[in-house]
């Protein structure tokens, strides 16, 4: 992973189509409704690929792609928010 | 993963969670800010604008094997996880299948004709 410069705003690649691997990064206008679609999550299927900012304990702030920790087990959880109750 | 910033998670982590858990949460905070990933993985809320309480078990063929979604009031039961992520190990390391409620140790099933219509000799809730 490339350090990261840290700005106010660094914008992380987002999702990451498995047929544009190698060309422009995706996101915005250039990504269609229907592409979208098909990546959809669904258990039995190859899990959506993305890259986002994080926050790592001893390590500061870094780009994460999920499709790096291939070959091990994955638990990805989302939640509404830091400092919310549950 | 939430849609809140970096910088929020840093924040969190060094003012609350760390002192529910020694020396803060071990693995990666994730920032879904404007809910792009959320929005894939079926999470987010587009009028509160916040990803729901999802959760997924992804094998290391990067397959999806199991998904669990909640609205945001109800907090995730982890021993549930760890059972459903041991199970899906074991079912991936024997080729056997675990019935419902199986725990480590317990007996599992061996698909076949043999078993049809015999799965009550061997198993019972």
């Amino acid at each position: 992973m490339p350090e990261q410069k840290e700005g106010c705003v660094k914008a992380a690649r987002g999702l990451i189509m498995p047929e544009a691997e190698s060309a422009a990064p995706t996101g915005g206008a250039a990504q269609s409704q229907k592409e979208v679609s098909k990546m959809l999550a669904r258990v039995g299927k190859e899990a959506p690929d993305f890259e986002a900012n994080a926050f790592i304990e001893g390590e500061g702030f870094k780009p994460v792609r999920l499709s790096n920790y291939k070959g091990r087990w994955i638990v990805l959880c989302f939640y509404p928010g830091d400092f919310t109750f549950v | 993963m939430s849609t809140d910033s970096r910088f929020d998670h840093k924040i969190w982590q060094e003012h609350e969670l760390c002192k529910m858990v020694e020396g803060g949460v071990p693995f990666p905070i994730l920032s879904d800010a404007g809910g792009q990933i959320g929005r894939v993985y079926g999470v987010y809320d587009e009028p509160a604008g916040v990803d729901i309480r999802g959760r997924f078990i992804i094998d290391p063929d990067f397959v999806i094997r199991a998904m669990e979604v909640l609205t945001p009031e109800v907090g995730r039961n982890p021993d549930e996880l760890i059972r459903q992520l041991k199970a899906f190990q074991h079912v991936r390391k024997t080729g056997e299948v675990t019935p419902s409620g199986w725990q480590p140790g317990d007996a599992t099933l061996k698909p076949g004709p043999a078993l049809v219509g015999k799965v009550w000799e061997v198993w019972k809730p």
